[in-house]
């Protein structure tokens, strides 16, 4: 299994049914793909629609009906679409109960930086900012390094995407959660070892005595 | 009042310089013979508020291609390199504004408002140079309304009098803007007679629409 996956598949056990979720472009975007049987969740675009879908077949593509990124969707029975105000203000007035972003970096007090690189690269926030402000729980999918370093420090050293601490870090090597005494490890993935992550991490992690492994198979 | 006009006509009336609104989420909803006819009559120095600069050679992207774009007020440009490029190498101004705010300071002006007060991007960067008030306890930012000369609108369907009516995730900002603006000019993928498109079907009232893009000729 690559890492995409093991991310995927293991944040896609965070949902309850009946959640209103809406993930990010790239890796969130594969968590849909697995969740759990009997597990129903309503996926929000931000571009307007509950209830969007995976295109059912080639062909079925319709100009009016697409993802945040522009490609074509489907919609499920019972899908509700609806102007950019009302899209933000289901985001940002506490109606979404589950985010899933990717991230640059995260830090120390769960502050997620994931829309810029100053001088490199600067796409613009995009829903970001609101996503992470707005909904109930935040979950930061990412990889635990970027080309061998590692993305979750002290403090982050690139812009905020808010102040707000995020709920949950889920990476191909572990599962930690941000909490007022800093950043718990909760889980590794199967075959990694507690000091592992510890040396693949700049933070300082807070161990408990009974870190679980991942409940992932392939 | 008559507000069928042609496409050339449509667009004459926009002048250098002029502010846009333009609808759509990556170039969807985004009017393609309003921004096809912009490219074609050379309109200079425009600022452009828009959701995105979607991919090049996409709506607000070919204004963009076409160098047409003094100041951009946006949420995204990471689809659209060449706008990246333009903003890097100081031939366009890019202004960023988190999704959600855009879209409430649109509302804002549409609306009447002074305004919103909005929690996202408390603490970033996004709050420099803006006021933070504080309402029980919790910090907002103080965003402005914004407003545009034109704004320019796609719809499913518009009726002869201008009744808009929208589809899924085509609506998006289109709505809004044409409330936002001091002359709107909506183009449909179609034009039906009047009653067709019920009462409760319509996204935007046809008082807000001055001008409505007839279709090309099909017969005669």
């Amino acid at each position: 299994m690559d890492d995409k996956t093991l991310i995927a598949k293991r944040v896609a056990l965070e949902f309850k049914d009946g959640d209103l979720a809406n993930l990010g472009i790239g890796l969130p975007t594969l968590v849909a793909r697995y969740l759990p049987a009997g597990i129903d969740v309503f996926f929000q675009s931000e571009n307007g629609i509950i209830g969007m879908q995976a295109l059912p077949e080639d062909g079925a593509a319709s100009a009016d009906l697409t993802d945040a990124g522009g490609s074509p969707i489907g919609a499920i029975p019972g899908a509700a679409s609806f102007d950019s105000a009302m899209s933000f203000g289901l985001i940002r007035g506490g109606h979404l109960d589950v985010t899933v972003l990717g991230g640059l970096q995260v830090d120390e007090e769960g502050h997620l930086a994931n829309w810029m690189v100053p001088g490199k690269m600067v796409p613009g926030m995009g829903g970001a900012m609101d996503l992470v402000s707005g909904a109930k729980r935040v979950i930061v999918a990412m990889t635990h390094t970027a080309k061998g370093e590692p993305k979750i420090l002290k403090r982050c050293t690139l812009p905020l995407t808010a102040v707000r601490r995020v709920d949950l870090v889920v990476t191909e090597m572990a599962v930690i959660e941000p909490t007022d005494r800093g950043l718990v490890l909760r889980e590794v993935a199967p075959g990694r070892s507690v000091a592992e992550v510890v040396e693949a991490t700049a933070a300082e992690l807070i161990v408990p005595p009974d870190v679980g492994t991942m409940p992932v198979t392939a | 009042m008559k507000k069928l006009v042609n496409l050339e006509d449509a667009v004459s009336r926009i002048p250098d310089g002029a502010v846009l609104m333009i609808g759509g989420f990556m170039g969807v909803g985004t009017p393609p013979r309003l921004i096809d006819e912009i490219v074609r009559q050379g309109k200079r120095d425009l600022t452009v508020i828009g959701n995105d600069t979607a991919r090049q050679g996409v709506g607000i992207g070919k204004l963009v291609a076409a160098r047409l774009v003094r100041r951009v007020i946006t949420s995204h440009i990471g689809t659209n390199p060449e706008t990246q490029r333009q903003m890097i190498a100081g031939e366009t101004e890019v202004e960023l504004v988190p999704q959600g705010t855009l879209a409430e300071r649109i509302r804002a002006a549409g609306f009447g408002l002074g305004g919103v007060l909005t929690p996202t991007g408390v603490g970033t960067v996004v709050a420099e140079g803006k006021r933070t008030v504080e309402v029980d306890g919790r910090d907002f930012l103080l965003e402005p309304p914004l407003h545009a000369d034109f704004a320019l609108i796609n719809a499913k369907r518009a009726d002869y009098r201008g009744n808009l009516e929208f589809a899924l995730t085509a609506r998006n900002f289109n709505p809004l803007m044409a409330m936002a603006a001091k002359t709107v000019i909506a183009e449909a993928d179609d034009i039906v007679p009047v009653g067709v498109v019920p009462p409760d079907a319509v996204g935007v009232p046809n008082v807000l629409v001055d001008y409505l893009v007839a279709k090309e000729r099909s017969h005669g």
